[in-house]
């Protein structure tokens, strides 16, 4: 049974100390060695947990500044179209998830209107969706230089693009509604993925061939949590033009289409390709 | 099948079966508003709950809600029913029964000899005509023990699973964040990794490694790494130091299949880790995850309620005698459960069914962020469920699950709810702390400073490597 003494009271308004075992912290993103006040957490570090748990929140709640995406995208970019599911709200979305993987018929309207513009004999090989999912600020942030690094590939590879569309209140499926609208031959969907304590501007790509209403996730080839500190924006920009080549030669995305890739390692940091 | 009614003054409602008749019962929550299941009104809810109080508790025994001829987990539910330990409450309705819970006449010794003769829907319907002050109390009647190498459950105990969770199962970030559990107290129901990868090879190691940790230390508990079991059973016959078998598991025949099980393959699992006769104090050997919603999710719900199916569940957990069964109640997102109240309801539910069936249950205290709830309804679910008499809890470091994305229960939160409640870890971990003069065994749960003896070792190794 061990003494206990009142310490002296801590001087100053700064954190205590963490535990004598923090050089630990150096192997783990986990948040250990806190350090206690009593058995409970000290102030700093729950107001530090405070701060990670509001910006996941706001990301979550956040909402697709579309004209600043669309500047962001830069002045070459061709005019996006705006599409919305069938959730009127936030709250409605986080709890329907069936509405958010259907077509407002507004935004049916619009994306119909514009492939009446395109060339009848030439659909379009790739629909790419930018859409907030469960973080509009992971689009708003990373979509525009994963397209940076992305469109070239594409150009390269010859693929015909749809016109972009960007999507709110939206889940993964709504790519397959938008890309039969578009009549483009698969879809990109770049979405907003659940942010965590740690990493609020994650983004999620799946690619889905010969997308149709009754697709599921065995049809899609998926990347994750493409962010700077995650999978780099080259990295993943290099694996999807590699899915979307193969896709297309293969005539099939999801369980029967393999990423054969090298990882990327190295020079392509995500501050040079902004 | 028979259809339900009750009048409620001028207005009859209708039910048209008993699953439609407990659906409606149920306390509001998105998944069954998803499902199309829930009650319209407020009204009907309570004129459902009226109707399921006069009911006679044999009529879960003859109407089910998942067809007997199509559903494993059915049969499995009235194939073993315990007719003998149900009679002594074979003639009550369900809201007698409910009196009689409640009643000073019942104790834990005649909650355990009930329990086989009770159904997940008799204890699913049951919880529907409960508040959440009745949860609790009936719960903390039940004694539920298990034991491998420490015994979990006891009264005025409450023990937690270590979650040392990394990125990418790096072994020295988990030691990093088993060795700060441990520094806390933490640890003695299981000291469990959920892994980044389903891989046979990088479960081995982990195996190892942790199997390494227990000996070196002498440590009274268990290791598991939560891998699918069909991973599991590759590990063993690799030969591999396997604790105990994890796998999710779901209340319906096609929601297990969904998770690539079945019942035969949950036993061959049961049968092969207690082969390996690991354990020293007992042989409950299996681990098992839940939560409600699994069943919706995966399209296999048979229009019944999220959390009925999750009862169901319990049955199927305990015919494999498990060490460990836990409710990971708000991991699913806010379309099955969508704020901090309806979490916290769950929460409650899942603890009571599963106990009243004699299932060792836990529960993982836990949201996400795009769940309206935040650390205060944590707070309060983990002191509920505290009193409640729960066994056992997660503790991760400082809340934050870095694999998973999502938050549970801390190592302080455990230091918290022992304080308060005046719980205790399960005796041999106890007095393995106290020994190791990281906490002494006086009921103040405070940590020792900084590490001493052989763990220091341990610390100075892994800083130095």
């Amino acid at each position: 049974m061990s003494t206990r003494r009142i310490p002296p009271a801590p001087t100053g308004t700064g954190p205590r100390p963490l535990d004598p075992w923090s050089p630990l912290r150096q192997l783990t993103p986990a948040r250990i060695a806190l350090g206690r006040a009593g058995v409970s957490l000290p102030t700093a570090r729950h107001l530090e947990f405070q701060i990670a748990h509001a910006r996941a929140r706001t990301a979550v709640h956040s909402e697709l500044d579309i004209a600043a995406l669309q500047s962001a995208l830069g002045p070459t970019a061709a005019q996006l179209l705006p599409v919305t599911s069938q959730a009127p709200d936030r709250a409605t979305y986080l709890q329907r998830p069936d509405l958010g993987r259907r077509l407002a018929p507004d935004s049916a309207e619009t994306l119909r209107a514009a492939r009446s513009e395109t060339v009848p004999d030439l659909a379009p090989d790739l629909a790419i969706v930018l859409a907030d999912g469960l973080s509009a600020l992971a689009t708003q942030s990373s979509a525009p230089p994963f397209l940076a690094a992305l469109t070239p590939r594409l150009r390269e590879a010859g693929l015909r693009l749809a016109p972009l569309t960007v999507a709110t209140q939206a889940r993964v499926a709504l790519g397959d509604k938008i890309a039969q609208a578009l009549g483009a031959r698969m879809v990109m969907v770049l979405i907003g993925e659940r942010p965590g304590l740690s990493a609020a501007d994650s983004l999620g790509l799946y690619l889905t061939w010969n997308p149709r209403d009754d697709s599921t996730d065995a049809d899609r080839n998926c990347l994750s949590n493409i962010r700077p500190g995650g999978l780099s924006f080259e990295d993943a920009a290099h694996r999807a033009a590699y899915l979307a080549r193969e896709a297309m030669r293969l005539q099939l995305s999801g369980v029967g289409l393999k990423d054969r890739t090298e990882t990327i390692t190295g020079d392509a940091t995500p501050d040079r390709i902004a | 099948m028979s259809s339900y009614r009750y009048s409620l003054g001028q207005e009859t409602f209708r039910f048209d079966d008993l699953k439609a008749l407990m659906a409606r019962a149920t306390p509001l929550r998105s998944g069954d508003q998803l499902a199309g299941v829930a009650a319209a009104t407020e009204v009907e809810r309570v004129a459902a709950q009226c109707a399921l109080a006069e009911l006679p508790l044999s009529v879960f025994l003859n109407e089910t809600v998942v067809p007997y001829e199509t559903d494993e987990v059915t049969r499995l539910i009235l194939d073993r029913h315990d007719s003998a330990a149900f009679a002594p409450v074979a003639h009550l309705t369900l809201g007698d029964f409910r009196d009689l819970l409640l009643s000073d006449t019942v104790d834990s010794a005649m909650l355990g000899a009930l329990a086989p003769g009770l159904t997940p829907e008799m204890v699913a319907a049951l919880s529907k005509i409960c508040r959440n002050q009745d949860l609790i109390l009936i719960a903390r009647k039940c004694r539920v023990v298990t034991r491998f190498r420490n015994t979990i459950g006891l009264e005025k105990r409450l023990s937690t699973r270590l979650q040392p969770n990394h990125p990418t199962d790096d072994a020295r970030g988990i030691a990093a964040s088993v060795f700060d559990g441990l520094m806390y107290g933490s640890g003695d129901a299981v000291i469990g990794i959920n892994p980044a990868s389903d891989n046979v090879a990088t479960m081995i190691d982990l195996l190892h490694m942790l199997d390494a940790l227990i000996a070196e230390h002498d440590i009274p508990t268990q290791s598991c790494i939560l891998a699918h079991v069909t991973t599991t059973l590759a590990a063993i016959e690799a030969g591999a130091p396997v604790d105990l078998t994890f796998q999710s598991i779901a209340g319906t025949e096609a929601a297990n299949r969904s998770f690539g099980i079945s019942l035969d393959l949950l036993e061959e699992a049961h049968q092969a880790t207690r082969a390996l006769n690991r354990g020293t104090v007992g042989q409950n050997v299996m681990y098992f995850e839940t939560g409600q919603g699994s069943c919706l999710s995966a399209d296999a719900h048979h229009g019944v309620d999220q959390q009925t199916l999750e009862a169901r569940a319990y049955a199927v957990a305990r015919a494999y005698e498990p060490l460990l069964v836990n409710t990971v109640v708000g991991f699913i997102g806010p379309e099955y459960l969508f704020d901090g109240r309806q979490i916290i309801r769950a929460g409650l539910e899942d603890h009571f069914c599963g106990k009243l069936l004699g299932v060792p249950m836990g529960c993982d205290i836990c949201y996400t962020n795009h769940a309206e709830a935040d650390q205060n309804d944590m707070d309060v679910l983990l002191t509920l469920l505290g009193a409640a008499g729960l066994n056992f809890i997660m503790g991760i470091p400082g809340s934050d699950d870095v694999m998973l994305n999502y938050q549970t229960t801390s190592f302080h939160d455990a230091l918290y709810a022992r304080r308060v409640l005046d719980l205790r870890p399960a005796p041999e971990f106890e007095a393995w702390l106290d020994r190791m003069g990281l906490m002494a065994a006086d009921g103040s749960f405070t940590p020792a400073p900084a590490p001493t003896g052989e763990l220091s070792d341990t610390l100075l190794r892994l800083s130095d490597a």
